[in-house]
């Protein structure tokens, strides 16, 4: 439970970090709140030779709204989503979802930018990045959420790449989410999403497939006017899971199914 | 007993002010100055055959002081780790296990190398360099096949993979069968648990080579066995040998036992010549600490359709894991109470323990009596649906009702009033209109369902009589009391707390018992340099076999008081009245002595003639008999069909453990092991890759540990029938929450999918396994 040996950096900026990325090479890793990097590292399953801690970057803390777009930046914590007067009102799903990451020590430190950058399936944002259209902030580029997930674990930044900010789109339609667990603090078994945008429904899968999912099949289901039921009977196409420890991905799929026809329920009746 | 004012306050816990403000004193506490870091080099493998070690490149890497394998230790450890001598077994095979793995490895974890460095980092990193060449060898996982006579052994120089068969039959149980109406069978099973005590093991050895002297900081449950074992194997005497254990941050019996690292850590000491510590990092304690339970029993029960019951016939297979536990066997104690609170013509029980590649099984939290329980209450359930009826009317009717009672092994039930705790246990559940809401909620196709656990538990451990044959050792314990002279009372005692708050329960004993002020009061225990030699702390005994051998001390020490005051006073002994702590001629209460006064001339000039100075004793307490608490719960929890969730709705207990000490220590006992077992039927379980021997629940993400918000609210209720056993009325409380809880859920949820025609769940009820038997069923 002790992690390798690694350099340490604390940059003040952005272009610091993007240097200190490069001077230190491809094993670098950035840290905001390390609630996912420490554990991999304390268990040796990530070594990186050096970390280039981004704390220290006041302007990747705000919270902005333009127009019709709600900018969060990096280094926004959980707890801050919790607390932004401005997100409860422009992006209501999030701060739901940020409700129920975690502890309240996990909330206290872990970061939205963090979340997207490691690309956790796990990671409830990044679902709804996915699901909203949103757009991924770096150094170097704007990515739209449906290219950036890749694979487990792996999204399309390059090594000295930096998330600076995420982009969603102002959503104040009926919303819902659903996240079943077995203990209030673990990750979502299996986690639904949903979130009216204009006359249409985004839909949202966590953790079910190797990859963050849209739930398209649902949405589009639900736009043909499909019920809830009917429509949720479409999920299956929507995700990937696998079996683990946890539980048979059969019943993944049965549970995602039941979810969705909960959570949609949920949301119409808001 | 004197009109007391302490023993039964509900005051408290002394040991909380310096806990909660960050001043206990843990083992990673301990630091000495020069002191080096050990880190252990495990292997990876269920079982493989050891190639070769190449250590060069661990022994060159920055801060390290030695790297060590098992023939560097051999030299310093001569003898294998204990196994208690526990039950006479038809068949029985004790292999020896020596600290350090040599040339076979055979569960995942096993040590194979010892990394000593400057710090932690530097030990773990070098750890990292140490080159061990394995061949793999297959990994024998499944109970059933590790019995077969072809199948692949655990250790290449074993007979077999059968560590003990023993054969328990009680009455003619093919008359009892033969008699029946209904006959139940069911295979029920004990996964196998973390033992998981927030504190994770640890020691610091300081080996003085001069003088041959070992002071030996541990995380223990044990002082005196630790010592007792270890110093023996690295041949120091217990005279130059001491263990200390400060704050232990829990144990739940995982640390009953002189563990290989104890071994190691004052080997490692005394070949480097320097303090070294070892701390158990919590992903290594998952593998290299004992864990518990991992069973299964193949059952079957003989009834009339009356609803009584008749006769029991059980097998009891038991994962020992790689090597015997030093307790393991005692788990068999299963058998001798499988039959739970009730009357039985016949009872035939077998235990048949098991080696596998996996980490070594040893007690847990209950050990043998929960999965008794789990079994007994299982199968009057299954009994009660057979002939279709009420599960409480079943348990009432074939109730123990009259004791003393023996039962069918001649174990004496000491004392019990079973249909009372059921009675008040129904009564605060409101069982009838639960039972009503029930219906109402299935016409809603909802699922509601109500489970009964009406427990008997043997604990206080225990008498030496039977002690010895069953878990090896003759149980017995320890005090000192010490009064000083201005009246300050010392207690010393064999027993040693993790969690069981002796500071205070002892403290509110003796303070009464004396008449001396609670604050005056001081408890010792956990150092070997300053207690008399006790068995430790483990299967409920403390206060039921360790507070009476403070009794015991206590009584001396008021008897010389008496003397003291009947010489002060020029009377007779028989005329003198102790009234808490203060001792006066009868009828003359107004001119009296108090202890303290007594302490002060006891240490003085003009004694009675022939007695010596001082005021202090030493006891050792052996029980005329065990103690056996008793209870009902009941838990009623609502299953959601779709999802398999599972959402406990009440939890009422009523237990009776005797005369309580301290109500709110009782409480909190019963919180941590209720929710033991509730966590148990909901969430843990160990699982291995039963191809490789590979741990799947290697961290606490995936091992589930539930949480305050997991659990229900508890309804805490008592009856007391005090224990004719101890002179304190007492029973034990440690471990009556885990053994009662467990099967009150599983009852609870199998009743709630009743509808669906599931007679039995098995632990954990997993959603994902509730919703695949509806989901069978519904087929």
């Amino acid at each position: 439970m002790i992690t390798a040996p690694f350099e340490y950096a604390r940059p003040g900026s952005v272009d610091e970090a993007q240097s200190l990325l490069t001077k230190f090479g491809d094993d670098a890793k950035v840290i905001a709140g390390g609630q996912s990097l420490i554990p991999l590292m304390r268990l040796r399953l990530s070594q990186p030779t050096a970390l280039v801690d981004i704390q220290g970057i006041g302007e990747l803390k705000q919270v902005r709204r333009d127009n019709g777009t709600i900018e969060i930046g990096a280094l926004v914590r959980h707890v801050d989503i919790q607390r932004n007067a401005v997100l409860r009102e422009t992006l209501p799903i999030l701060v739901e979802m940020a409700n129920d990451v975690g502890d309240n020590q996990v909330r206290n430190l872990g970061t939205i930018g963090g979340v997207i950058a490691h690309g956790d399936a796990a990671g409830d944002y990044n679902a709804l990045a996915l699901m909203l259209d949103a757009e991924i902030v770096t150094n170097k580029r704007r990515h739209q959420a449906r290219d950036f997930y890749r694979d487990i674990l792996t999204t399309a930044l390059e090594h000295d790449e930096v998330v600076t900010a995420v982009r969603f789109p102002v959503s104040t339609g009926r919303f819902a989410y659903t996240k079943f667990r077995r203990r209030l603090y673990d990750w979502a078994l299996a986690g639904v999403a949903v979130q009216e945008s204009g006359s249409s429904w985004r839909v949202g899968y966590v953790n079910l497939a190797r990859t963050p999912r849209r739930g398209s099949a649902v949405e589009a289901a639900l736009a043909s006017g499909a019920s809830a039921a009917d429509a949720a009977a479409q999920s299956g196409s929507d995700i990937d899971p696998t079996s683990d420890v946890r539980a048979t991905a059969e019943y993944k799929r049965h549970l995602t199914e039941v979810l969705t026809v909960r959570t949609l329920q949920k949301a119409a009746a808001v | 007993m004197a009109v007391t004012s302490l023993i039964g306050a509900r005051i408290q816990r002394r040991e909380d002010p310096k806990l909660i403000t960050g001043h206990g004193n843990f083992i990673d506490d301990v630091n000495l100055v020069n002191m080096a870091h050990m880190s252990i080099v495990r292997s990876p493998h269920a079982h493989a055959r050891i190639r070769s070690i190449d250590t060069s490149a661990a022994r060159a890497a920055q801060g390290v002081v030695a790297v060590l394998a098992a023939g560097d230790f051999k030299p310093h450890i001569h003898a294998p780790l204990p196994v208690t001598n526990a039950f006479v077994a038809d068949k029985k095979q004790v292999p020896d296990q020596f600290a350090i793995a040599e040339d076979e490895v055979i569960y995942a974890g096993e040590p194979v190398a010892v990394v000593v460095a400057e710090d932690r980092y530097l030990a773990d990193d070098a750890a990292q360099l140490v080159v061990v060449d394995y061949e793999p060898l297959p990994a024998v996982m499944d109970l059933e096949k590790a019995m077969a006579p072809d199948s692949p052994l655990v250790k290449s120089d074993r007979s077999d993979n059968i560590g003990w068969d023993a054969a328990f039959p009680a009455g003619d149980i093919d008359a009892a069968f033969a008699e029946a109406e209904v006959v139940v069978k069911q295979r029920i099973g004990q996964q196998r648990l973390f033992p998981t005590p927030m504190e994770t093991r640890g020691c610091v050895a300081d080996y003085v080579p001069y003088d041959n002297r070992v002071t030996l900081w541990t995380s223990t449950q044990v002082p005196h066995f630790v010592r007792l074992f270890v110093g023996g194997a690295l041949g120091v005497p217990e005279s130059q040998f001491r263990v200390i254990s400060h704050d232990v941050g829990g144990g739940f019996g995982s640390k009953i036992r002189p563990y290989l690292e104890e071994y190691l850590t004052t080997a490692t000491s005394k070949i480097v010549e320097r303090p070294v510590k070892w701390i158990e990092d919590r992903t290594e304690s998952l593998l290299a600490t004992t864990h518990g339970r991992g069973q299964i029993f193949d059952v079957e029960v003989a009834a009339r359709r009356d609803g009584t019951l008749l006769g029991l016939k059980f097998t009891q297979l038991l994962d020992i894991g790689a090597y015997h536990g030093v307790f393991s066997a005692f788990q068999v104690v299963a058998c001798l109470i499988g039959g739970g609170a009730y009357e039985w013509k016949a009872i035939n029980a077998r235990s048949i323990g098991i080696f596998t590649n996996r980490t070594s099984t040893d007690p847990y939290r209950g050990a043998g009596r929960p999965e008794a329980t789990h079994m007994v209450e299982r199968m009057v359930d299954l009994v009660a649906l057979e002939i279709g009826m009420d599960p409480a009317e079943l348990r009432r009717k074939n109730f123990v009702k009259s004791f003393p009672h023996t039962n069918n092994f001649g174990l004496v039930y000491d004392s019990g009033d079973y249909p009372k705790t059921l009675d008040r246990a129904m009564a605060n559940i409101d069982y009838t209109a639960l039972r009503k809401r029930q219906a109402d909620l299935r016409a809603q196709g909802r699922y509601l369902g109500i489970g009964f656990s009406t427990y008997v538990e043997i604990c206080g451990l225990g008498p030496s009589a039977a002690t010895a044959p069953a878990a090896g050792v003759a149980l017995v314990e320890s005090s000192m009391v010490r009064v000083h002279p201005t009246g300050s009372v010392t207690v010393s005692v064999g027993t040693h707390a993790h969690g069981q708050s002796h500071e205070t329960t002892f403290a509110q004993i003796v303070a009464d018992t004396l008449g001396v002020p609670y604050d005056s009061v001081e408890i010792h225990h956990g150092d070997t340099g300053d207690t008399p030699f006790g068995y430790g702390t483990y299967g409920s005994r403390s206060l039921a076999v360790g507070g009476m051998a403070i009794m015991a001390s206590c009584h001396k020490v008021v008897e010389k008081a008496t003397k003291l005051a009947a010489h002060a006073f020029e009377a007779s002994e028989e005329d003198i009245v102790v009234d808490q702590g203060r001792y006066f001629v009868r009828g003359n209460p107004g001119e009296a002595k108090s202890i303290a006064e007594l302490a002060f001339a006891s240490y003085g000039a003009g004694l009675p003639a022939g007695m010596e100075q001082g005021l202090e004793a030493v006891s050792y307490f052996d029980p005329p008999n065990f103690v056996w608490p008793f209870g009902c719960h009941i838990c009623a929890v609502e299953v959601d069909p779709e999802t398999g969730g599972v959402s406990i709705d009440r939890y009422v207990a009523v237990d009776d453990c005797g005369n309580v000490i301290n109500p709110m220590v009782v409480d909190g006992q019963l919180h941590g092991g209720i929710a033991q077992g509730i966590s148990q039927a909901l969430f843990e379980e160990v699982l291995y890759d039963e191809e490789t021997g590979q741990m799947l629940t290697g961290t606490m993400v995936d091992y589930l540990i539930p949480t305050m918000a997991e659990m229900p609210h508890f309804e805490l209720d008592r009856t007391v029938t005090p224990s004719p056993t101890n002179e304190l009325g007492v029973k034990g409380i440690g471990e009556a929450g885990t053994i009662a809880s467990s099967i009150a859920v599983i009852n609870a949820i199998t009743d709630a999918l009743t509808p669906f025609g599931i007679k039995h769940v098995e632990m954990p009820a997993r959603p994902d396994r509730l919703w695949s038997m509806i989901k069978e069923a519904r087929a």
